[in-house]
């Protein structure tokens, strides 16, 4: 490997013992994250990101495999990773009713910064993350957004090496969510920080400098967004039916048509040549009295990658063959 | 070592920010003490007297009146209400209206003077301490007349009786006035520190659990030890606000007499609370929410009123319920708190006691910090 590999996991499981019986929740991931990248983990809720950040943190003991982040492992050297790296928990969990500034100057005091530079970094990283006005602010009466960029300030205030996010955006509204994600892209530039990032959002994917899609426990598919989004079979055609109900059948069952997606009112056709089944979708619709207003070829995004992957993934069509072209 | 005391320090400050600002627990845990000393002084009467009764005398003469006068003044029971039978005094007694009866049969002082009067008291046994204190005071009352009848009987014979045979002269040690107070205060500190410690650590856990918080907590590099500790400092300083109020008011203001040594009853104390701390961590340790450890420690609460010898004597209890109260720290600190402070004894006369509560507190905080984990499953 031509880098370094800050987070790590070879044949990772972690299974729960419940009353219903066993559930494997990480299924024998693994994963290789080096220096400075921005990892960006999705997958359906419940396909085990959260587990499995877990479990390389030291949170949750692993059931077998092999697991570390920065070449200390995550069960016997839990403290020294506690040291070096920050995390961000699905839901708020800073002590809501402690202000701002309690919060930063008590992450501050655990993780063992000394006042003198207290007083240097939290203003700075107060400023950073847009909060110098609330510092007297008790957390749990902070927005969404800004509750957010606490726990990020938080998360900084040791300065680790690497930081890991769980779902960093969940309930953000969109503005917050692209101020969130222009802090994260300074702390890479200006810090050389390695990102490790559970998100639903596939915007928040193409992020990222490359992106692991998690399902059913496994990591069925690591790339940059670039080449996963390769991955999708054909090209992508777009248009809105007049009757999207009748239409989806209609399309679907044509020669060359790969997969349909609906989005909203519209309609995502993936098919293997462009022009001619562009004219054979038009002539079947328009044939059963079905208008196609818009018709045009689109670049297949994340959105619709993660789709199909997934689609294909439970149709079981697709084998154990991993997607991944180089790891 | 350094960053040890630091990342303590950070964590009681955090547990006193946060006791501070939950005004109203603070305030529920700080007004307690008085409350319930308050409660057990002025409202609450382990001796039931002015029994309110319903009589029915179908005498009505010299010997009724005087038996009934005798029972009014003792102080035991109010003669109510006047009814005309036995059916009337039941019928009150349902309804309510009289928790006790008393009914005198036809002739009585000529049964009386036959050697054959026969008064009849009805108690509502729906309220045992009623039967009780009304029971003992009926029966000493009639024989105390019975005597008095007697003597003059003897005496209008011309004998004299001279002194009775046999007499007894009872002397209460330590409490000579029978005050309720003596005997609650001493406990009532102790049950209070039990419940505010087991209580206040187990919410404090389980908060942090509930509300995810435990999460970013563990992340960081505070030691399990350090979070268990630092979350008991600010209880601590809470319960012995408590415990001392109830102590100080208790001898201040009740004249409950404080007769043993306070700084042996202050160490003593600092044990008991280590005890009621463990058990609470214990608790939190077993509860995942914030509603199941306050429940966990209303049911130890409650054992700890019944089982413990707090209000009721644990020498009649079966010995498999004698187990259980053993299992709770404040049994052994009942005897310990009464000793020190009702009849001022030494360690030496309460040193088994001691080492049964240094040996519990030992294994719960053992067990506890044990169970207590730097991870979340």
């Amino acid at each position: 490997m031509a880098y370094d590999i800050t987070i790590s996991a070879q044949g990772l499981v972690k299974r729960f013992r419940t009353r219903r019986g066993v559930v494997t929740a990480v299924d024998g991931v693994d994963l290789q994250v080096g220096r400075g990248e921005t990892f960006g983990l999705i997958g359906p809720d419940g396909a085990g990101k959260t587990t499995m950040t877990r479990v390389i943190l030291g949170l949750l003991k692993r059931t077998a495999g092999q697991s570390s982040i920065l070449g200390y492992d995550s069960m016997r050297d839990t403290f020294a990773i506690r040291e070096r790296v920050g995390y961000i928990a699905q839901q708020f969990a800073l002590p809501g009713d402690m202000t701002v500034m309690e919060n930063m100057c008590f992450f501050a005091d655990v993780q063992g910064v000394d006042r003198h530079e207290q007083r240097q970094r939290i203003p700075e990283l107060l400023e950073f993350a847009g909060l110098t006005r609330f510092t007297g602010r008790i957390a749990r009466q902070l927005s969404g957004g800004m509750k957010k960029k606490l726990a990020l300030a938080c998360s900084l205030v040791h300065q680790p090496q690497v930081l890991m996010l769980d779902e960093p955006t969940l309930g953000v509204d969109p503005v917050s969510r692209r101020e969130f994600w222009n802090l994260l892209g300074n702390l890479r530039a200006e810090r050389g920080l390695t990102i490790l990032v559970c998100t639903p959002y596939m915007d928040e994917a193409e992020r990222c400098s490359r992106v692991g899609l998690m399902y059913g426990g496994r990591l069925v598919a690591r790339d940059t967004p670039a080449a996963i989004k390769k991955t999708v079979p054909g090209r992508l055609l777009e248009f809105t039916p007049s009757d999207l109900q009748r239409a989806v059948p209609l399309v679907a069952r044509l020669d060359g048509v790969l997969e349909v997606q609906t989005y909203g009112q519209m309609l995502h056709v993936f098919v293997d040549k462009v022009p001619k089944r562009r004219r054979e979708i038009e002539g079947v619709l328009a044939g059963q009295g079905i208008a196609c207003a818009g018709m045009r070829e689109i670049e297949a995004r994340m959105e619709e990658a993660f789709i199909s992957l997934v689609r294909r993934r439970r149709e079981g069509e697709w084998t154990s063959t991993p997607l991944s072209l180089k790891t | 070592m350094r960053r040890r005391l630091k990342r303590f320090g950070a964590i009681v400050r955090k547990e006193i920010v946060q006791l501070v600002r939950d005004r109203t627990t603070l305030g529920i845990v700080l007004i307690i003490p008085f409350l319930e000393l308050f409660l057990f002084a002025y409202a609450v009467d382990l001796t039931v007297d002015h029994i309110p009764t319903a009589v029915a005398d179908l005498s009505l003469d010299s010997q009724s009146q005087a038996f009934i006068h005798a029972l009014e003044i003792s102080g035991y029971f109010d003669m109510e209400m006047y009814l005309e039978d036995e059916a009337a005094v039941v019928r009150a007694i349902d309804e309510g209206r009289a928790r006790a009866g008393v009914v005198i049969p036809p002739d009585f002082a000529a049964q009386v003077e036959r050697g054959r009067g026969q008064a009849l008291i009805l108690l509502d046994g729906s309220d045992s301490f009623t039967v009780q204190s009304g029971y003992g005071a009926a029966v000493a009352i009639a024989q105390d007349r019975a005597l008095k009848l007697m003597v003059e009987k003897v005496s209008r014979m011309g004998a004299s009786l001279g002194a009775l045979p046999i007499s007894t002269s009872t002397r209460v040690l330590y409490n000579s006035t029978l005050d309720d107070m003596v005997f609650i205060v001493p406990a009532l500190a102790g049950i209070l520190l039990q419940v505010l410690a087991v209580n206040l650590t187990a919410i404090a856990v389980a908060r942090e659990r509930e509300l995810g918080t435990i999460e970013q907590l563990l992340i960081t590099p505070i030691r399990p030890i350090e979070l268990m500790i630092g979350k008991m400092v600010p209880n601590i300083l809470v319960t012995a606000f408590d415990m001392l109020s109830v102590v100080l008011l208790g001898v201040f203001w009740f004249g409950v007499p404080f007769r043993g040594n306070p700084w042996l009853f202050a160490w003593l104390s600092l044990l008991f609370l280590v005890s009621g701390l463990g058990m609470g961590l214990l608790i939190s340790t077993m509860a995942q929410t914030q509603r199941q450890a306050q429940q966990g420690s209303v049911l130890l609460m409650l054992l700890s009123m019944l089982l413990t010898g707090f209000l009721y004597p644990r020498a009649p209890m079966p010995p498999a319920v004698k187990v259980i109260g053993n299992l709770i720290p404040l049994t052994y600190f009942v005897r310990i708190v009464r000793g020190i402070f009702t009849k001022g004894v030494g360690l030496s006369f309460i040193w088994s006691d001691v080492v049964a509560l240094a040996v519990y507190g030992g294994v719960v905080m053992a067990v506890a910090s044990a169970t207590f984990r730097k991870r979340l499953d």
